[in-house]
Formats: structure tokens, sequence, C-alpha cells
């Protein structure tokens, strides 16, 4: 049977009947058991086979009563990535393991996958894992880590076979950070503040019970990882006004000294390109209801990254002469994400990383031009060589 | 918001039918032996998509003489007239004369008669006219009409002209010459309208004229917008066909990442473009209170959307792009007319500023 939006909304009203909204983490713990984190996944992994339109309206009755939510800005990489992967190519046994700490947030989870000469061409990648028995050892050396610092666990891939085309010889593990040979070392950024991180693993022991997928699939099972990734950024509903636009819009209207006519005009059409997308978002969503998804998502994470860049810098001409301050320079490492957060110059600096995280804005327009419209692909010098004989 | 931005199944047969008809009537060596002929617009092809496929009435009720569907309808119809360009009175007829008459509620028979595509209207504005900036030329006195209007959309073929003349709005079938001018579109033709001494029909007058005449140019914005996505879809899918099959350098011109980033990114706009269309024929559709701003939106984006589509059409076939006899010239005539057609996009963003309380 499937479920409709009314059972859903029945199923929720009866959980925060039955359960204490104050009680932060004991009502996550009986929201995940009553299936109602991520209705789209199996039934006993907090989901209820249920299509995954209808999370909207579990969330929307939680929402209007106050309930708590998991903090998804904090545990961003394990929700978008780590458990979509996990679900499609973990076995029972993992499924059972990592997916419920990872929703209620007990468990946070980074993502080893950049490396210091393999960034945009990620299946370039030379973390070594070798066998040993029944556990793997790996060595190598990541970054751009987000969360490293706070993580228990990470999705990492690995080149296991480097006699091979680099996208033959690569195999997906899930490593403890707690385990020996794993160190974390904060990686300070334009802003000040250290939210990545550079994760040396040197001779880490990982057993091959926690390998998702097989051997030598390593490529395949990242691009579950990517693909959700891009997903999961623009995929909530936003209302107008919401996001970099509505900061700059308010701060307009709030001071009315500031304005000039140039400015005015940017405003103007940042303010029309940001509803355009929005109503884009709107659209995707539709779409996915409807069964039917389009192309549409692939460009949403470059629109987004675009428009906050412009409106951002904008913003900070807006303010002139405060616009020459910044609030703190002091090194922190934050535990979640925030775009938005402290004040304009912050957000100026931090969204130059948005069309970097995530897949560069390069790369998403070769995805676009070759996977959406069919354009031939750039002739290619890696294809058919070794890993081990490639320059670099 | 409530607003559907999909296209139902209804509309995507309606898409269907539409598309087959201006395939068999808008190759691009017909329209072009066409514009240069002593008969700009094919009235074979308006009578069939009028008459026969009844897309002209899509908007007007049933008891009025029409097919009582929607604006999301006729926005449909006008996605596939500006993918072919199509040299027909659309604009004009079916959607500025249909939705100015609409607006004064009368039970007119006119309506019936345009909605079957046996008379064609067109509403005697300046087509760069947005309701904000409209000022009448005409004169009226014991219901004569007096004055010239500048740039008339479509004025050449109408039988009836929608007049706003003093503090009304007014029906005139005789008593008027059109003198047609060289338009830079040569697929949608502009004329000089002027009336001396004609009888007019008075339909509304005062705050109800101003409101038909508001309505009837906002409408034409919000679906001019569905117009400039068919157009600058065309433009997108000809290039992309185009620059796959051509090679130069030893390659496909399409394979080079400085071309392909630009596709990237017009295709991006476009998905924007789409949204914002849809948007606004749904407003419209169900007379939503956001109608303004979505119909401003749709126009701030899609008109100048189109224009790059059709400026990146013709730069990405090169010397080809520059020819007569490729139709790319078509599109961008027609992509920059309709930038200035019923507002540019500045004064749209000129309108936003005020809609939504971000004053300069």
């Amino acid at each position: 049977m499937t479920l409709t939006a009314d059972d859903l909304r029945e199923r929720t009203r009866k959980l925060l009947d039955e359960h204490d909204t104050a009680d932060r983490s004991a009502f996550l713990q009986a929201r995940f058991d009553a299936g109602l984190a991520w209705v789209h996944f199996p039934e006993g992994l907090g989901g209820l086979d249920a299509p995954r339109a209808l999370q909207s309206v579990v969330d929307a009755e939680l929402a209007a009563a106050g309930a708590p939510d998991n903090d998804p800005r904090r545990i961003g990489i394990g929700l978008g990535m780590a458990a979509p992967t996990i679900l499609k190519f973990g076995n029972d046994e993992q499924r059972k393991r990592y997916l419920r700490p990872l929703w209620i947030g007990e468990e946070v989870w980074c993502q080893l996958f950049s490396e210091p000469g393999a960034g945009s061409d990620l299946a370039a990648l030379g973390t070594r894992a070798v066998r040993e028995g029944e556990d793997w050892v790996v060595t190598g050396q990541k970054v751009w880590t987000s969360s490293a610092h706070t993580a228990r666990f990470a999705i990492l891939v690995t080149r296991t076979d480097p006699d091979v085309p680099k996208h033959q010889g690569m195999t997906y593990f899930i490593c403890d950070m707690h385990a020996p040979g794993v160190e974390v070392r904060p990686l300070r950024q334009i802003t000040g503040e250290a939210e990545f991180n550079e994760v040396f693993l040197t001779g880490v022991r990982i057993p091959d019970a926690n390998r998702l997928g097989e051997v030598g699939e390593g490529w395949k099972v990242a691009q579950t990882t990517l693909m959700n990734e891009r997903v999961a950024i623009g995929g909530h509903a936003i209302p107008r006004e919401g996001g970099m636009i509505g900061i700059a819009a308010k701060l307009w209207r709030e001071r009315p000294e500031l304005r000039t006519p140039e400015l005015h005009d940017r405003l103007l059409r940042l303010w029309v390109r940001s509803e355009g997308v929005r109503l884009a978002g709107t659209r995707l969503r539709q779409q996915l209801a409807a069964g039917s998804p389009g192309p549409e998502g692939s460009g949403m994470k470059l629109a987004f990254s675009t428009l906050n860049q412009e409106i951002s810098g904008l913003e900070l001409e807006l303010l002139g002469e405060e616009g020459l301050r910044y609030d703190d320079w002091t090194m922190r490492r934050p535990d979640k994400v925030d775009f938005t957060g402290r004040e304009a110059g912050y957000r100026y600096l931090r969204a130059k990383g948005n069309s970097i995280e995530g897949g560069t804005s390069e790369v998403l327009r070769n995805i676009i031009s070759e996977r959406v419209l069919g354009l031939p692909s750039e002739p290619r010098v890696d294809k058919d060589v070794a890993w081990k004989d490639l320059p670099r | 918001m409530t607003a559907d931005l999909l296209y139902s199944d209804v509309e995507d047969d309606l898409r269907a039918s539409v598309r087959a008809l201006l395939a068999d009537h808008c190759e691009p060596s017909a329209l072009l032996k066409r514009a240069e002929s002593g008969e700009p617009y094919d009235l074979k092809l308006w009578r069939a998509l009028a008459g026969d496929l009844g897309a002209a009435g899509l908007q007007v009720p049933e008891d009025r003489g029409g097919h009582g569907a929607s604006a999301r309808e006729i926005a449909l119809v006008l996605e596939e007239l500006g993918r072919s360009v199509a040299p027909v009175p659309f604009l004009g007829s079916a959607v500025l004369a249909t939705n100015a008459l609409l607006a004064t509620g009368t039970d007119h028979e006119l309506l019936g008669k345009l909605a079957a595509g046996t008379t064609t209207a067109a509403l005697a504005v300046p087509l760069s006219s947005t309701p904000d900036t409209f000022k009448s030329t005409v004169e009226v006195a014991d219901g004569v009409l007096t004055g010239r209007v500048g740039t008339v959309a479509d004025a050449s073929v109408a039988d009836v002209l929608v007049v706003p003349a003093g503090d009304g709005l007014y029906l005139v079938d005789s008593g008027f010459t059109v003198s047609e001018l060289v338009s830079l579109d040569l697929t949608r033709r502009v004329a000089d309208v002027t009336l001396s001494g004609a009888h007019g029909t008075l339909i509304a007058s005062g705050a109800a004229a101003t409101e038909a005449l508001t309505a009837a140019l906002t409408a034409g914005a919000a679906l001019l917008a569905s117009e400039q996505l068919g157009l600058a879809d065309w433009c997108l899918e000809e290039t992309v066909r185009y620059l796959k099959g051509r090679y130069q350098f030893g390659r496909p011109v399409g394979s080079f990442q400085a071309l392909k980033h630009r596709l990237a990114d017009l295709w991006l706009e476009l998905v924007s473009a789409r949204a914002a269309a849809r948007y606004a024929a749904d407003c419209l559709a169900r007379q939503d209170p956001d109608l303004p701003v979505a119909a401003a939106v749709a126009q701030a984006l899609c008109s100048d959307i189109a224009v790059h589509a059709a400026e990146e059409c013709v730069q990405l076939h090169a010397g080809i792009g520059m020819t007569w006899e490729h139709p790319a010239h078509l599109y961008l005539k027609r992509a920059k007319a309709n930038q200035i057609a019923l507002g540019t996009a500045g004064r749209h963003r000129a309108a936003l500023a005020t809609l939504l309380d971000l004053p300069g």
C-alpha cells in the first residue's frame, strides 16, 4: 500500500502526541524509529518506503509544532552523502550499525575524497589501500575535509590497484576517524576560521567489513555520493527573499542613506535572478514529486553559488565605509557550516567557496554541457593509461 | 504558493498539435520569402491555428464563444510560436485585444469571432507600452475618435481595433488607416494607425477602462515571456545541434570547453526563464494577487535571456549566423523587438522596485 500525505500527517501527529518535544535526543530517536526521519528510506532504517516528496509533509507538521530537528547543517555530509551511499552499497549489518546514530546526530561524518593532487580530477587520487589479511592498510593525505575535527566516521575513497586506468582501481571504505594513524590538522581559510582540515592517514587499518561496494568499484560508489551531494544542495523550499538576497533587501529597506542609483539597479537585477532561481527550484521539486525529475537539478548549485557571490559582494559595497570592517579574524574551528552567518565581510569571503566546494562551477558546466546538452567531451589523454603511468 | 509550474498532459498534447501545424508552415525559406512579399502574415496558418486548432480562443470562456481553457494553454501556444517565429497576429489579437475585451466584462460577440479566428483585432497602443507609461494619443468627442498611434503590433491585418481614447476604451471597425512600417522584427510587423473621425463603440470608461488596459498589458507581459522562452529554447537547441556537427581544428566545435561553458550558462538561464514564464502564466490563469510581480519578474528575466540566446546563436554559428539565408537573424530580430515590447527589462525592474518596496 502506498502511503499518502494524510497517512504521514496522521503518523506525525501521533508521534507528537506520544513523545515530549522538549527532550531533544529522545524525540529524535522516537522520530527515527517511527520511520519519519527520511520517509523514503526502508522501514526499520528511519523510513517508511514512502515517496520522497512526502517528507515535506512531515517536516511542515513538526516545524509547526516546534519540534527539535537534527540540525542538518551540522550533520550535512552524513545526511546528504554518507547515508544514501550506505543505503545503496552497504550490507544489512552496515545499514543497521550506521544510519540511526548518523541521522540522530550522535555520530558526525566527514568525507575523505579530495587530495592535494586530486581535487576536481577526483579519479586521480593516490591514497593507497593495501590488503593485509582481513584488513586494509591505508596511507595517504586528504584535504578540504569539513567537520573532520568533529567526525566519528568518514567515507573514504582509496587506490587499491595502481596498474589499471584511474577509474578502475579504486575502492570505497568507511573509516573510523578515531583509529590509530588518523591525524586531523586544521586548514585555516580566507575567512580566518578553519572550517576545513587536512587529514593524514598513516598505516590506518580498516577491516574489510567496512568496505562499501566491491573491490575496484570505488568510482561507481563515489558517483552515488557525489550525485546526492549536488541534489542535497538547493533541495529544500525557500520563500521569496529567502537566503542571501533577503539579507541584502532588508539592508536596503532599513538604510535609505546607503542607496545609490547604481546599487539600486544591481540589487534589482540580483533580486530578479534570485527569484528566477527560486522558482526553478520550486519547479524542480514539483517535477520530483510528480516522479519525472528533469535535468534542472544539475544547475541549481551553480546558480546559487554565482548569486551568493554577487549578492554578498554587493552587500559590502552597499555598506560603504562599514564594509571596510571585518567582524573577527580569530582562528576558530566551527562545528557547522553557516554561509549566511556572521557579518557581511564573512559572507563575501565564505561565498567564494560556493563555486569550489561540491564540484567547481567549471566541472558543473562540463557536466551540464555533456550530460544535459549532449555536447562531446574534450579529448582525454588519461582514459586508457594505468594510474601509475599518469604524469603528476 | 499553490502555483503549478509544470506542463499538464493536456498541455503536452496541445504542444504536439501546434508544433505539427507550425512545422508545415514555418520553414525558414518560406518565412524569408514571405517577409519580403507584400503579404507578411501567413493568414492560412492563422486560420488553421485559430479556427481548426482553436488556439486563439483558449483563454475565452465557453459561454463567450471560446474554449474555456486558461492563460496557461495560451502561454504554451506562445512557446511554440516563439520557437518558429511564426508570422501570425496571435499576440495582437488573441493576447492583447482579447485580454482587453475579457477584462471589460462586457459580453461582446466580438470575443467569439476572435476566438474562432474569423475576425482579427489589435490593441491600438504602441507595442512598447506598459501600464505605468501608457498615455493615450487619441482624442474623443461624441464617440468620434481622432489621433495617431505609432508602432501598433499586428495592426496591418486587424479588422477591428480596441482603442484607448480619452478616459474610455472603444471598439473601432472602420474609419482608420494603417500604414505599414519597416519593422525591425520581420515576422511580427508594427504599423502606424491613424484615426480621423472614426466612430467608436464605448466598451469601458473611467476606472474600468484603465483597469481593462492595465489587465491587457499585464497579461501581455506575463504571456510574452512564454514566447521569449520558446524562442530562446530554439536558439539553444539549434546552436547545440550545429556545434555537434561542425568540425574545426580536427574536433567537433562543441567539444571545446570555451563554447561548452557558454552553452551551459545559457541552458541555466533558460531553466530560470522557464520557471518564471510558467509562474507568470499560472498566476494569470488563477488571477493570483502576485500577478504584477510575477509578470514583471518574467519579463525582466525572459526578455534579456531571449536576446542573449539569439545573440549566442548568431555568434556561435559564426559566418553562417550572419547570413540572410540562415534563420538565426529572424530570431534575433524577434528577440530584440520583444525586449522592447510591453516594457524593457529595465522598466519592469523599476516596476518591481515599487511593488517590492525596494525604492531607489
